[in-house]
This record gives structure tokens, sequence and C-alpha cells, in this order.
């Protein structure tokens, strides 16, 4: 195990921040921190980075009790969310930075900026300022900077967050590429859902400074652990007693299957490829179901029109307890 | 931005021009014609008098320590300001701007009731030790640096604020100790904010009077500064001499303000 977190607890004030958080993270993994914002992920990497101190509890990185150590001795990389780039210094300074604090080589220094830089695509713009370089070419020199000093893990906190939808999506298939290639462990923080489960191998979700579940994206989406993990990790709405996902609602014209609940089609919207709708059932609840396009034409679905719903088989359910609201 | 009909806007430009002129402008070229009205006659007569030389090397050496002084300590106190909590933090914010609002005057004698060798209560322990700080350079530092105080630390502390912390975390998990951190990000990005504290610093040093006047004890050709000088050859009729003295001093606060809008980078780095 490359980060061992052990019984960390820390406050602000009268504000509870983190509460006996214990989790390892596996060496050379991509783990993401997923939670709402103020839940405690982003102090739980400062934490593990130094650059906040645990009020109790311990962290150990590759065996070293790291618990009391200065950021500067950790050996991990760093990325902010607004990238904390060094304004006065060219991107080959600042990728260099940390190498040329550590005494290397001139030679050394040159060689591993160089490679660094084509690494991440930025070879042109060496003797460029970061004020001369778009959002996400910064972020990705940010990261050749915490890269350079070969950390023995890789933090990021909300690397993306400050980055346009496209950019944002072109830059974590590549972090993902990257990781693959160069396995460094890398533990990054997330309130994106779609973003944990398309990047990690494993997710950690906090909330409200507590871990509510570990595991792989699969066995969270498949199998949460309680109703704020799966409300977290996707969209989630009521049938009869039990809640489920939208996707996982059959819609026929006929009640031909059991366990079938007669409702009406209340609203109709097209996004993209996928329809959603809402329907009222006799209860007076309303259910969100997400179809493709293709078979709410073969239904020839329209505002008004009576349906059956029944979840489908094999769909992720939990138990009802408490009303919700449609989201 | 108001946006004001044609007539509006030239009678505010008006308003505005003829108030700058009035009180800055008029008498500061008044006093350069007087101070030239007899070619360099004034100037002449001025630098044949040793004590008035004297006391222009007394004012650079003055104003030069000082600003190294309220440089260093400044520099240091903004750090602390803005990215340190400690108890008495906004006791202490609030100290740094009193020179603003205390007379000088007062400054002085504050000095004196502590420093004065004969009746300070500080003053005696330290002449005891051979350190004379009243009527001598270390009281005449010290005034000027009280009055100075709060200039570099109100330019620096701003920008600090705005560039914020995360470039000197970014460093430090990058391996880098508080002096790295300081020399190699901080100073570079306040850089310009000393600048101009310091040459702040420097026109308020070279033009500082009533503290002076009550430490120095004024003693014609070993404490007297340059002001002091001015206001003695005006009362001794020799005015001819103190618009060209003033003059000097004018011209060096200018000289001052005019290298740094010349060297600073026409655009503020986003």
């Amino acid at each position: 195990m490359s980060i061992e977190i052990r019984d960390v607890n820390k406050r602000f004030g009268d504000f509870v921040a983190l509460e006996d958080i214990n989790v390892s993270l596996p060496t050379g993994q991509l783990t993401a921190l997923l939670g709402p914002s103020g839940g405690g992920k982003s102090t739980l990497l400062r934490i593990i980075a130094g650059l906040e101190r645990a009020d109790a509890g311990t962290v150990r990185i590759e065996g070293v009790d790291a618990t009391r150590m200065s950021p500067q001795r950790r050996n991990v990389g760093f990325v902010f969310q607004h990238y904390a780039v060094f304004k006065h210094m060219t991107v080959a300074k600042n990728v260099a930075f940390g190498l040329e604090i550590r005494r290397r080589s001139k030679a050394e220094v040159r060689e591993r900026v160089d490679e660094l830089l084509k690494l991440v695509h930025l070879s042109q713009f060496a003797d460029r300022l970061p004020s001369q370089l778009s959002g996400g070419q910064r972020q990705r020199m940010a990261l050749a900077r915490a890269l350079a000093v070969q950390p023995k893990v890789l933090l990021l906190d909300e690397p993306f967050g400050a980055l346009d939808a496209k950019v944002r999506k072109e830059l974590r298939e590549w972090l993902r590429r990257l990781h693959d290639e160069m396995p460094v462990t890398t533990v990054f923080v997330t309130h994106d859902q779609e973003e944990a489960m398309e990047v990690a191998d494993e997710i950690v979700v906090i909330n409200d400074g507590r871990i509510e579940q570990v595991g792989a994206p699969d066995t969270l989406y498949d199998a949460p652990a309680n109703d704020f993990v799966m409300g977290f990790l996707g969209e989630v709405t009521q049938l009869g007693d039990v809640r489920l996902r939208p996707h996982d609602i059959e819609i026929s014209r006929a009640p031909d299957l059991a366990g079938s609940v007669s409702a009406d089609v209340l609203r109709l919207t097209r996004v993209g490829f996928e329809v959603r709708l809402v329907a009222g059932t006799e209860d007076g609840r309303e259910v969100s179901v997400v179809t493709t396009r293709a078979h709410a034409r073969s239904l020839d679905l329209g505002e008004g029109d009576p349906v059956w719903l029944t979840p489908s088989t094999g769909a992720t359910t939990v138990p009802a307890l408490t009303p919700l609201l449609v989201g | 931005m108001v946006r004001l009909s044609p007539p509006i806007k030239w009678a505010v430009r008006l308003v505005v021009i003829g108030y700058v002129f009035l009180l800055v402008g008029w008498p500061l070229i008044t006093l350069v014609q007087k101070a030239f009205a007899g070619g360099l006659d004034n100037f002449q007569a001025a630098f044949s008098d040793p004590d008035v030389t004297h006391a222009l090397l007394v004012t650079i050496e003055i104003s030069i320590w000082a600003v190294i002084i309220n440089t260093v300590f400044g520099v240091t106190m903004a750090v602390l300001l803005v990215r340190h909590e400690f108890p008495g933090r906004r006791a202490v914010s609030a100290l740094i701007d009193l020179p603003m609002s205390v007379s000088p005057v007062v400054i002085g004698l504050a000095l004196l009731l502590v420093y004065s060798g004969r009746y300070g209560w500080f003053g005696p322990t330290l002449e005891a030790h051979g350190i004379v700080v009243i009527f001598n350079s270390p009281g005449m530092i010290m005034a000027t640096c009280f009055v100075a105080l709060p200039l570099v630390v109100r330019e620096v502390v701003p920008v600090l604020e705005e560039v914020g912390d995360d470039q000197e975390q970014a460093a430090r998990s990058l391996g880098a100790n508080a002096i790295q951190v300081l020399r190699r990000i901080t100073m570079p990005a306040i850089k310009w904010a000393v600048v101009y504290g310091v040459v702040l610093s420097l026109a308020r040093s070279l033009g500082e009077f009533g503290a002076l006047k009550i430490v120095s004890g004024n003693l014609t050709g070993l404490t007297q500064t340059a002001p002091l000088v001015v206001e003695q050859k005006y009362n001794n009729f020799a005015q001819g001499e103190a618009y060209a003295v003033s003059f000097i001093l004018v011209a060096i606060s200018v000289l001052c303000i005019l290298v740094v809008s010349l060297l600073r980078p026409k655009e503020s780095h986003s």
C-alpha cells in the first residue's frame, strides 16, 4: 500500500472537515476522491501533501511515517486546480524548478525538462511565459512540473475543474493514458462522478467528512453501499417501493410484465440520442425514465400517453426508505 | 463608467486640472523660477556654503539607511501580516498606519522621551554603552524609518494578497525551503510593489522635517539635514539659497518617480 491513512481528524474552528478517516491507497493506481463540494476531499488531499496538518491520526507514504513531515520533504507532486504556475518563469523554467532546487546538473535538468515537455506535448512552448498558454496547456505544464522530481505519489486537486467541458474531457483521457504509460501512484480530487468513473481505477466516495464507500467504479455503480453513493454516482428515481436508475426502467404500452406500474407521461425531452421522460403514477409520484430515442419512437410516445413501467432485470435497486425528490 | 455630456465632461476636467495646478503646479513652477532667477547664482551660493553640502550629504545618508531598514522590515511585516495568523495581527496592522495620522513633531518628541541621554528612560543605558541616539544619526534614522514605515508595507500587502499562496505552496511541494520560496517565488511576484515602496520611502525620507528637527537638534554642519537648511536659509534672508536647495530636493523625488515609471514593464502581468 502506497498511502496509509489512519484515524485522521481535521477541524476548522467548529467545522468538522474530516472525521476518523481510514483508507489505504494502493501503489501504482489511479484513485479518485469523489464527493460533493465541502465534503472534505480536498482537505484529505492537502493532508497527504503536507499542505495541511491533521489534528489527529497518521499518514504513511510508502511505509514512511509522514504525519509530521514538511511538504518539501515528502516527495509528492501536487497539481492545483488553478495551476499555480510560476508566472515570472518560462515554461521550461517552471518544469525545471524542482530539479534546480535539488541541485541537479545543468545537463541533467535540460535533458529531463525536454523529456517531460515532450510527454505533455509542450516542447514548442518551452520559452514562452505561462500567460501565453491556454488553461489546458498550463495544467499540462503544472503536471510536468510535478512529475519532474519523480514523486512517489502524484496528487491532483480538482485538476480539470477550471477548464471548459471539451478540454476537460480531452485532458482526462490524456491523464488516463499518461498514467498507463507511467504508473505513478496518483490521487485526484473531483466532484464530477463521470470524471471519476472514466479515469480512476478506484474511487473513494467522501461526504460530510466521512468515507461512504471505497471500490472500483463498476462496483460502486452496481453495488452502492447506501443511498448517498447511489445518488451521487448517477441519477436515481423511485418506482413503487424501490429506488433505481432512470435507465433501468422498462416502458411498455400494455401491462404485460409482472409488477408493472401504470403511469401517464407528463413531460418528454429529447437530449441527443436519449429521451428523458417524467411519468406520473397513480399515487401521485413522479418517476424519471431514460430510454433510447429509437425505443421511444418504436413505442410512439407522446406527452399524456398512458404507459406501464417495470424495473428491468438485473437493475441496481435499493429499498426506498425516505421519500425522494425527483432529480 | 459614468457617461457625462460633453460640456459637463469639459467642466469636470477643468476643475480637476485647475485644482491640481493651483495646489501643486503653480507653487512648484514659482519655486523653480525663483531658484533659477539669477541663472545658477543661487546654486553657486548654496554650494559654496559647506554647511549646505554637508546637510545634503546627511540627508542622503540618513535616507539611504532608513530606506534599507524600512524595505527589509516592510517586506518582512507584509509577509507576516498576509501569510501568517498570529495573536495581535490586527493591532500590528493598525499600528503600521499610525505614522500617517500622527504629526512627525510628535513622533520626534516621543523618540526623545525614550532615547534621550539625559532624561529618556532607555537613553542613559544606551549612552553608558557608548551609543548616542538623540542628536545623532541613529535617532535620525529611527525617526525617518518611523515616518516612512507604512509606505513599503502598504504597497506590498495588496500585491501579496492578490497573488495568493498557491505558487508558494507549489514551490514547497517541489522541495523548496522557506528561503528558496521567498527568493524564487515571493520576491519576484512583489518586485514592483517593493520598488514603488522604496521610491515612496525615499521621497518621504528626503523631505522629512518635523521629526528630524527635534531628534537631530538641528546642529549646523553636524546633524542638520537639507530640509532644515532650507528653513534656516529662508529665515536668515538667504531665500535664493533656500530655493536652490528646495529645487534639488524636488528634483531628486521627481527623478525617482520618473525612473520607476520608465523601468516598469508596460503591461502588468496577468
